[in-house]
Order: structure tokens, then sequence, then C-alpha cells
């Protein structure tokens, strides 16, 4: 069964078909055409193909694109303003938390949906934000720099 | 007017030069690309572990509307494998199956639910083989041989004596021996393996995309594959997110996207998924290692032994290479003089082991700090006294003939030991209410890519061109595969150093065969070294072509021209000229100028010839690494918590210092999750561990702050004096978190991971043992 799915994604009203069966990772990347958000795994162990639901990370791949019908959905994509990268985007880039960058989507998002619940975390409010996604070339370390970092960006006004 | 002057970056803190596109998710890997009319690509894999292959029946599976193509064992009868001396692994498993989950047959079909249906509809018979899961059932006297001309199933038997060990046995004044276990561990980088293979039927030719390393290893392999001319065969290397050394080798996966590719006549995508990037594995083998260790009373290491066996899986991989490193880099870290080692890489029917981060040296480093440690608390000596009496003077060359020119070890020593302040602490960290806490020291240490290539063929070992057209920007053209190490920003600094520029006027072209000049790849931490040292020479080169253009325009001698990067004079009272008008003057010769920098090492860097396969080793730097582990053991339940670590790296000099400390911290995570947590498990031949929950792989919350002090020795031939910085520091990792929780325990753990259950249970024995005897322990 295919149905007309509904969403607002990346801040533009839009509407396809999808079959009931598509998870939302797979509409973003082979519908949609949003490579940004990856595949790493298969189903809901690393982290990579996290997206923002109503601000909520959400893991793409245990989701069907069905049930975020009438829903706004953010990817990678949506973050950069008039083509300038985000408070977070700009944290992983000048810090450092991103390397290989297959990760970091996922990262990014899963930060920039804590930073906008909670633009003060502490150090353990990030860890335990960020604790279901994989890095496997950081060890971390930079990676918690650059969401304090980010933090820092946000509070002078940038968006996350 | 502003002073103008040359502009410099190494030394700075670089952001690499791709990450926008990282973070943006504009970055493409594989994976991405995405192109209307691609067929999906599937493989079936066999159930088995060992078994002679009967038949493979495709009819029913060929029959299914929408598939394009069906590929087997009998359409490839060339073998692949990175050494030219082992090329025994087929695309497609021919004859013989040897590990559970070898591809036997691929479809390629309309859409991945065709093709996955018509993977239901292969019928493989065969005749089952015993088949072995350790290295001691394969080595058994009456095993089947997994491949011919592999006495029981040993792909290759080390052995060297230099010295005369038993007689710095008979001198030394403490002589102990340990036996240690490490479990095998997979890279399991964050991109699962993809290959995107398009096929010119009309002009016979092959494009493939994929997940590499070595885009260059991987178009010999295509040729050899397909049978094509290398000519007619592009390989293109997208963003790749990580290697650790899995992808240092073709790998089936890009091979069976070529070779479905070609008989669909169209493109082909494979993506495997998680569980089948760790069944493709190339991980790093389980190692049993026998140690014994000489010392004499001020500390000096009077002689070693050293037995080694490797479970090496199913094919020969890069395993001959794997078990050489495991004996020649014992040494070249501390001064040896007599050294015996025995090395044996078994044949077993896993999936086969490959190049992890570290190639070969991470578990003997174990063993040798572990036991070095060990002996120390038994002599009471400081460990980092023992190994301060062990030093090497550089310049030298090793009993195995391996060239040491820069030597930060005292220095990386010096700076944990400082920081972590282990004379005041050690001994004295508070302990909490059933936690115990204690400090741990080890060190290590890596080459600078290996001075001989696995193909030798007398070109140079690096090669870059620049480009500078009537634009005035500087095109860098490398076959460099940055897989995120940053050797793309890495090489952008350097020309952009030499030549006095901004990096913004800098452009790097990397992973085109069809453009780029040819690269060895990425492995052994060989691409700054090598390839930095090239891109120098290629702007050095360009250097010496504007200043002759500058001079004839300012009708002054090139040795009157000063460089200022952005302006050309002759003197100081000179107006000069613009860098651009430098151009236009040079382009008036030759029109568009390209220029060619390259790097070979030196004979003397090459190894000796005291044993076979001593020029594995041999490199042009070595990198030196020291570590400090603080932990936790909680006693009640045997979890370990790392506090905090220390870690000092020598790598000659750092170019880019953010890179430099993420890579360090990034090898030493990797070390705490092999320690810790990470251990490939079967079952008949299964991987039971094959996603990334059973395989522990450590998260955000499990891993601590680690602080870097980057020591810089200069190198005398590394690029402005740089050696390797990824690899180094992983492999003290281990020990000094072993030796941590010997400080904290008294008990010591030879065998990895140190998994909670482990830790608990030794806990346990010690208080069942106690209870019997006073004043016990381990």
């Amino acid at each position: 069964m295919a149905r007309l799915l509904s969403l607002t994604l990346n801040g533009r009203a839009r509407t396809d078909a999808v079959r009931d069966n598509v998870l939302l990772l797979d509409y973003l990347r082979e519908i949609v055409g949003l490579t940004g958000t990856k595949t790493g795994c298969d189903g809901g162990e690393c982290g990579a193909c996290t997206v923002l639901v109503d601000d909520a990370p959400r893991l793409s791949c245990l989701t069907l694109a069905a049930t975020v019908s009438g829903r706004r959905v953010d990817t990678i994509e949506s973050l950069a303003v008039d083509g300038r990268l985000s408070a977070v985007q700009r944290g992983f880039h000048e810090k450092l938390g991103s390397q290989c960058g297959y990760c970091t989507p996922g990262f990014i998002m899963a930060s920039a949906g804590l930073l906008r619940r909670n633009p003060h975390p502490t150090e353990d409010e990030i860890r335990e934000a960020l604790g279901s996604n994989i890095c496997r070339c950081t060890g971390y370390v930079k990676i918690i720099e650059a969401v304090k970092y980010a933090a820092d960006l946000c509070a002078e006004g940038l968006s996350p | 007017m502003n002073e103008i002057v040359a502009a410099h970056n190494i030394g700075d803190y670089v952001p690499m030069i791709d990450g926008p596109e990282k973070v943006s998710g504009r970055a493409k890997y594989t994976a991405d690309l995405i192109l209307p009319g691609t067929l999906a690509g599937h493989i079936f894999r066999s159930p088995y572990s060992h078994a002679e292959i009967l038949e493979v029946d495709i009819a029913e599976a060929a029959k299914l509307p929408g598939v394009k193509a069906i590929v087997t064992g009998a359409d490839c009868d060339k073998g692949f494998g990175v050494l030219p001396i082992a090329r025994t692994e087929y695309p497609l498993a021919r004859e013989r199956v040897r590990y559970r989950g070898e591809p036997v047959a691929a479809v390629a079909a309309v859409d991945d639910a065709t093709a996955k249906e018509a993977l239901r509809r292969i019928k493989l018979k065969v005749r089952e083989l015993p088949a072995y899961q350790t290295a001691r059932e394969a080595m058994a006297p009456d095993a089947v041989e997994l491949h011919k001309h592999r006495p029981k199933n040993i792909e290759r038997d080390v052995f060297f004596e230099l010295g005369d060990v038993a007689a710095a046995f008979a001198e030394a004044d403490l002589v102990r021996e340990g036996t240690y276990n490490c479990a095998e561990v997979c890279q399991n980088q964050m991109e699962m393996h993809a290959a995107l293979a398009d096929y010119d039927v009309v002009r016979d030719r092959m494009t493939v995309h994929a997940s590499t390393q070595v885009p260059y290893y991987v178009h010999l392999m295509l040729a050899q594959i397909l049978d094509m001319d290398m000519s007619r065969i592009r390989v293109v290397k997208p963003h790749v997110g990580g290697g650790f050394g899995c992808r240092t080798e073709t790998l089936n996966v890009e091979l069976i996207a070529a070779l479905l590719a070609r008989k669909a006549g169209g493109c082909v995508r494979i993506m495997v998924n998680r569980e089948e990037t760790f069944i493709t594995h190339r991980g790093r083998p389980e190692t049993d290692i026998k140690l014994k260790i000489g010392i004499k009373k001020d500390g000096r290491i009077a002689g070693v032994e050293c037995e080694c066996i490797q479970r090496g899986g199913a094919h020969s991989g890069y395993g001959v290479v794997t078990i050489l490193y495991a004996g020649s880099m014992l040494y070249a870290i501390y001064d040896l003089h007599h050294v015996k080692y025995v090395g044996k890489r078994v044949l077993t029917n896993t999936p086969p082991c490959g190049a992890f981060r570290g190639h070969g040296t991470v578990d003997i480093r174990f063993a040798f700090e572990s036991l070095l440690d060990q002996m120390a608390h038994e002599m009471d000596i400081d460990p980092i006294a023992v190994r301060r009496a062990n030093y090497l003077k550089a310049p030298t060359f090793t009993d195995n003939d391996l060239m040491v020119n820069s030597y930060g070890l005292p220095e990386c020593v010096d700076w944990v030991e400082k920081e972590s302040s282990w004379k005041t602490r050690r001994g004295k960290l508070p302990n909490g209410k059933g936690v115990k806490k204690g400090l741990g020291f080890a060190c290590s240490h890596y080459i600078s890519g290996a001075s001989k290539p696995v193909n030798w063929t007398g070109e140079p070992h690096a090669t870059v061109k620049i480009k500078v057209d009537f634009d005035g920007s500087i095109v860098v053209l490398s076959g460099a595969a940055d897989i995120g190490q940053g050797s793309t920003t890495i090489l952008a600094q350097s020309v952009a150093e030499v030549l006095g520029l901004d990096l913004s006027r800098v452009r790097v072209v990397t992973g085109d065969s069809e453009v780029v000049p040819k690269d060895n790849g990425s492995y052994s931490s060989r691409v700054t070294f090598m390839v930095g040292n090239a891109a120098i020479d290629a702007a050095n080169n360009l250097k010496a072509v504007l200043i002759a253009a500058a001079a004839r325009k300012l009708e002054a001698k090139p040795s009157e021209i000063e460089c200022l990067g952005e302006l050309y004079r002759a003197g100081a009272q000179d107006k000069g000229l613009t860098f651009s008008e430098v151009v236009t003057e040079a382009l008036k010769d030759t029109g568009t100028i390209t220029v060619t920098g390259n790097y070979s090492t030196i004979p003397e860097s090459h190894g000796g010839k005291k044993y076979r396969g001593s020029a594995i080793g041999g490199t042009m730097g070595y990198s030196y690494s020291a570590q400090v582990v603080e932990v936790s053991v909680d006693e009640e339940t045997g979890v370990v918590t790392i506090d905090k670590v220390w870690v000092a790296h020598d790598c000659g000099r750092a170019l880019n210092r953010l890179t430099v400390e993420g890579q360090v911290q990034g090898s030493v995570w990797m070390g705490m999750g092999q320690a810790m947590s990470e251990e490939t498990g079967f079952h008949n031949g299964l991987m039971l561990t094959a996603n990334m929950l059973d395989y522990r792989v450590p998260t955000i919350q499990d891993s601590p702050p680690i602080e870097v002090g980057i020591v810089e020795s200069i190198d005398p031939h590394g690029p402005f004096g740089a050696k390797e910085a990824g690899e180094g520091s992983l492999a003290a990792f281990l020990p000094a978190l072993t030796n941590a929780i010997a400080d904290a325990t008294g008990l010591r753990f030879n065998d990895l991971p140190v998994t909670p259950d482990r830790v608990f249970a030794l806990l346990e024995k010690r208080t069942r043992e106690v209870g019997r005897k006073p004043n016990g322990g381990s």
C-alpha cells in the first residue's frame, strides 16, 4: 500500500506518495535525495541517521515515514542559514568534532536537538544527549568541545 | 602601508579544508551516489564454514523477472590479494568456501526486493569439510589444509634470533615469562562498505566508485579480476567514512560490483549492511603471545624471547606482513640486543584478518609493556625508570637494521610523568567505598609508512602535481586517499606554506584515477610523510618557476627575488609584482603551468637482510608515544572506569595541531575499545557479534578525557620535520590500562578485553585464595 505523506521537511511543505513500509531514512535518502542523513548500521545501533522530528532527535532508521505525517522533520541540510554554518556545524568543523564525517550529521542533529531544548547543557547532559551516537574517529573528546563551543555561539545569537 | 609578509600555517590549529562539506551533509560517500537506473547488487554468502562446492544452482533465480545479472565463481577464475605472493582469494568462491559468509554468488536486479528474492532462490550444494575456528585446531597434524601448499595451515613461519638470547638470560638478574591472549577486533568504521560500478558497453570501460583507502590497489585488482587493460578502468574514491586499515586492500565488494556491472551491461550499486561489513572483516587477529624478558639490576633489558601465534582467518590478506611486523617492531623503541622471535600466521575458517590501525604491533606491545611493568614492580623499580634505562640514542640502526633518526620518547615520558603527577600521586590515590584507584604507564611506537611499498615498481614512493592557470588558483593533484584523517588538509597546508600563500588560494583534487597521479594509498601512516614530502617538492618546483618569471619581468636575477607569497620583489625597496602578475608572466612561456614533486625513501631505511622478511618494519621515521592511564576499579561489580588519560606523542613536528590532537585522541580511544570491551565471537563459524550492540564500542558516556602533549623531535627527513600521528598512540593504551588495574588491585590481566566479568572472576578467585592462606593475592 502507498499513501500520500505530507510533512514539513526542512521548513518546506512537501507531499509524496510513499509505500507504508518505507523507513523515514530511505524516504529522505532515496526518494527526496537528502543523502546527508547516513545509514550506519542494521537498525538502531549507531545514531548516524538521527534527524529531528518536531525538534526532538529521532532515529530515522527505526521510524516509518508514514508516522511523520503532518510533523516537522529537520535534517542536516536544514541547519545552515543563508549558506552560513549553524552554531553546531561551526563547532564540529572548527573544533574537529568531525573527522571522517560519516557519523557527523547524526551527532550534529542530536546536538542541535539538545541545544534547542537546553541552551546551556552541562558536560554530563551533553554526554547523555549523545549517548546513543557512535563515533569511531574522535574518541568523543573534541565532540564534547564542539558542543560546548556551539552553546557559546548560541549565547551570542547564532541558531543551533 | 601594511608590511607584506608570507603566510604561514604549519603548527597552527587548522580546521580540515573539507570540513564544511562534512558538517553540512554535502559530502558524498559512495552510498550517497544515487543515480537513476542503477541496479541493486546483493551477495549470496556461504552458510558453511568450510566446504567443497558441488554446485551453485542459479537457474530459479535467473528466471525471476527484474534480475539482470547473476555471477558466481564460474565468472572469474583470477585470484586476488594485496600481496603479490598470496593472491589466494576469489571475488566469488571457487571449488571451496572457507568461512561462513564468504561470497558465493551475486545478483544485480532492478531493485533491492527483487535482488533479495533472487538470493533466496539460489541453491548451494556442498560437501562439508572439518572447520577450524582456532589456530590450535587448524595447526593439528591431521588438519585439512585450507589452501594448497600451506602445511598445517601455517601461512608463514617467522624465525629470527639476533644476538645470544640464552647467554643474555643467564646474565640477567631477573627473568620472567608471561602468556597473553588478545581477542580479535574489528575496525568497525562508521561507513559500511559500498561500491558503485558502471560499465560502458560501447567503449568497454569500467568506472568504479569505492569506499577504499587504496584506489590504486583497487585499480590493479579490477584489471586482474576483469581481465581488462588498466587503461579501460577508472577508480574514484568519494568521501570515505573511516577505514582504520580494513580498506587497505581491495575488498570483494568492489570486485563483485564490477563483475555484475559488466555482465548486466550497466551500473550496479552494492551497499552491504553492517553484518556483512563485519564479516568482510580485515580486523586484528586473535593473538596468543608467550613472552620472556630478562632484566639486569639497573633496569636494562638483557634479552627477549617472544612467540606469537595469530589466527589469521581464511585467506592470506596482509597476514605475512602482520606476523613480520609483530617481530620486527619489538625493536626501534628500546635498546635491545638479544632477541629471539618465533611467529606463526595460521589460516582458520573465520573471516580474513587484515591491517588494523597499529598493524602487527599492538598485541605484542601489550604483552611487552605488561611484562616489563610486572618485572619493575617485582624489582621495586619505578616502571618509568625501567623505560628510561633502555632508551635508544638516535641516530642509530637497530640490530635488525631499522633506521632511527629522531627519537622523542624521553620527552614523551617526561611529559606524561609530569602532567599526571605520577611521582606524587602513584600509590596515593584515595580509594572510594569498594572502589580502588590506580595509575598505569606504558609506551609504544609506529612507522611513518613502510619504506618499501607492497608493489615495487621502481617509481618514486609518492608523486604530487600542481597546476596553475590564468585564474591564479593553486590546484594540487594527488592520489592520496583522505579517509577522514585529514590528508587533503595536510597537502594544502604543505603547498601553501612553501609558497607563503593563504590556504584559501589552494584547492586539492584527489581520488579520481582519471585526473590525479597514482598514489599507493592511505595505510601504515605513510601519507603525511611520503606525500607531504612530494607536495613540498612540487611546491618548491612551482616556486622556482614563479621566481624565474618574476626575475625576468623585474629584470633581476632569480637569486635576488624575494617571495612573500602574494608579492614577489627584487629587494625591499622594489614595489614588486603581485602573485597574479607573476603567474601571468610565467604563463607566457608555457601556457598552463604544471609541476611535479616526488619523494623516494632512502635505501638505508629499507631494513636489512638478516632474516626472511626483514624489510618489514623499515621506515623513514618512527613516532613515539607514552601514556598514563588513571582507573577506578569497582571491586563489587568488576567495572573498570577510565578516569583520565595523559598521552604524549612524538610526531616529529605537528603540521596541524588540531588534527594531530584528534588523531592521537582517536588512537588512544580505539585502543581503549580493544582493551576494555571489543571482541568478535563465533558459534560454529557464525559471527555472533556482527552488529554494534554485541560488538561493544565505547560510547561517549564510557569515554574519558584524553589530554594530549605534542612532542616535536623534528625528524631530519620528515616534511617540515613531521612523522606520523595517527597510529602510534593506540598500542600503549592497552598495557597502560592493565598496568593501572594492577596498580589499583594487584591483579594482572593478561587477556583482553578486560571485561567486567573477567575482572569480577579474578577478584572472586583472589577472595577465595586469600580466604585459604594469609597474605595471599596475585
